[in-house]
């Protein structure tokens, strides 16, 4: 047999494999539609919990960032103490950036948080600025505030302020409460999003198993009549792939028109610690990625589960 | 065509030998009936024959191919080289007439033109044109066998072995099956049948091996049987 006839009959073969596996798609079109609705709900479930962790380390990191610390700076202290100071806390391990707010910057934000207070607005235009200069100072980590604290508290930098240090004011307590369950809520998200996606292919694997089990008798049939590996393995494998790639697809759709469904339509932005808003943004900017990646785990559960579905039925026997 | 030399095959040590050393020997374009009671070792024989099972010991040589020697990945390219009709017909359930028939060509990367040329001819030669697109579940159990028999002798095999295709069958359907593989013989493939069925013994008058509890009791040219 010469090359071209070879490839010729390689095609041949290819085409038939492709053919059959969509044709027995069609013909056993109940239990492709079974085992597709577990795929369907499971990678979408999968891609939900993402979504899910994603947007509460965004609410999480949202609450964190607005923590900060201000210290208010008397009057009387100069530029070239108020420099020295900001130098001395950029020195800080644990601070992330220092901003200084002056006393006539403090009453335009005054005003304008007071806009529709006309009395107060007039009573503070009677007088001289009371407002004090102050120095917002942005932690790296809210966990570990308390040695800001202790630098703050030394007595020569105690005097230089006209009031108590502000920690985020009367948000504090339940910001510590947050900013404490912050790293366990992180990473328990993770475990329960890997977790839930070994459970689903799990789930997945079994259906498909499950699927060509029933229809075992035909594998040794075509193993009998000569067939071999890849001849009787391809269908199954296409047809599984095919679940995979119909399933990922109907997923995204459905995710898809579920965030525009509820973006829209429903007047809270959240329901509880899900900003819907930010995971229907985040959805849409990876949308790709996510269509990607759940073609890409279908197929592959599809074909790694049909391959290892179909090894037992095509062995030989080996003992004698 | 076929040798068995000393074939010993036992599945597990309690139940002993299903065949015991068994030595045959049959020549091209034989037609050799092998009978027996059941569980006397004929599907034992057949199964070693097509390498559905392996011997304990022994040595199996069939068109020139030594048993001992075959690779896991050679067993199809062996397979092709045999007919096989079975007593409970195998025909796959998800595919017509036509498409079980066709599947044993698309086995061997055959072209869709040769397919449909060869297909419908064999189709005719065992009775069954005009039903090439009847699923197996609507055909009778006579249908049924003939199909399979168009798809072991499709590839014009060199041996076709059939194990009772006659067992599941009403006399006149019997004999429609019989008369089809004596075709087949005469077109020059070996034929092995077993079968329990006397009748069909007496008027064949072939050659008959007769196997009992694992040995071949008796082979004889020609024979009749007297159970």
């Amino acid at each position: 047999m010469n090359n071209s006839e070879k490839f010729k009959r390689w095609s041949i073969t290819e085409w038939r494999i492709i053919k059959t596996g969509c044709t027995n798609f069609v013909r056993n079109a109940w239990l492709s539609i079974a085992a597709m609705a577990v795929m369907l709900i499971t990678l979408t479930i999968v891609l939900f919990s993402v979504i899910a962790n994603a947007t509460f380390t965004n609410t999480i990191k949202q609450i964190t960032d607005k923590i900060d610390i201000s210290i208010y700076l008397k009057d009387s202290v100069t530029p070239e103490n108020r420099e020295k100071l900001v130098k001395q806390m950029r020195a800080l391990p644990n601070v992330k950036e220092v901003t200084f707010l002056s006393k006539d910057d403090a009453l335009v934000i005054y005003k304008k948080q007071n806009a529709n207070n006309k009395d107060l607005l007039l009573a503070i235009s009677q007088t001289d600025n009371p407002l004090p200069a102050s120095l917002q100072i942005k932690p790296k980590n809210v966990n570990k505030i308390a040695e800001i604290k202790t630098f703050l508290d030394k007595k020569e930098i105690k005097d230089l302020q006209s009031d108590e240090t502000s920690y985020s004011g009367d948000r504090k307590e339940a910001v510590d409460k947050i900013t404490h369950a912050t790293d366990f809520i992180r990473r328990a998200g993770i475990i329960g999003v890997l977790v839930f996606a070994v459970i689903s292919m799990l789930i997945i694997f079994n259906t498909i198993q499950m699927a060509i089990f029933n229809r075992r008798d035909e594998i040794t049939i075509m193993r009998l009549l000569g067939a071999n590996t890849s001849f009787i393995r391809g269908p199954f494998v296409v047809e599984s792939v095919l679940y995979g790639v119909i399933s990922a697809m109907v997923s995204i759709l459905l995710l898809n028109g579920l965030f525009a469904v509820s973006s829209s339509t429903l007047e809270a932005t959240s329901l509880g610690l899900l900003d819907i808003n930010y995971a229907s943004r985040y959805f849409s900017s990876h949308f790709w990625i996510f269509m990607a990646l759940q073609l890409g785990v279908g197929v592959f559960i599809g074909a790694a589960s049909s391959i290892i579905a179909t090894h037992r039925y095509l062995k030989f026997k080996t003992t004698k | 065509m076929i040798l068995l030399d000393r074939v010993t095959k036992t599945y597990s040590r309690d139940t002993g030998a299903a065949l015991d050393r068994i030595s045959l020997h049959v020549e091209p374009k034989e037609f050799v009936i092998i009978i027996g009671s059941s569980g006397a070792g004929k599907s034992t024989l057949l199964k070693l024959l097509t390498r559905e099972e392996k011997p304990t010991s022994g040595k199996i040589i069939v068109g020139g191919i030594d048993y001992s020697k075959l690779k896991d990945k050679d067993i199809p390219l062996l397979r092709r080289k045999i007919g096989t009709v079975f007593q409970d017909f195998k025909l796959l359930p998800g595919k017509n007439v036509y498409e079980n028939v066709a599947f044993a060509l698309e086995i061997v990367g055959m072209s869709n033109k040769e397919i449909d040329h060869t297909v419908p001819r064999v189709l005719e030669i065992v009775g069954l044109k005009g039903k090439e697109k009847r699923m197996p579940m609507e055909l009778s159990g006579g249908e049924r066998q003939r199909v399979a028999i168009a798809r072991a002798v499709v590839r014009q095999p060199k041996i076709l072995i059939a194990d009772e295709p006659t067992g599941n069958l009403d006399p006149k359907h019997a004999w429609d099956v019989i008369k089809v593989l004596e075709k087949i013989n005469r077109f020059g493939t070996t034929v092995i049948l077993t079968t329990h069925n006397q009748e069909i013994v007496n008027k064949l008058k072939r050659r008959v091996i007769t196997i009992e509890a694992g040995k071949i009791v008796s082979d004889r040219a020609n024979a009749e049987y007297h159970s």
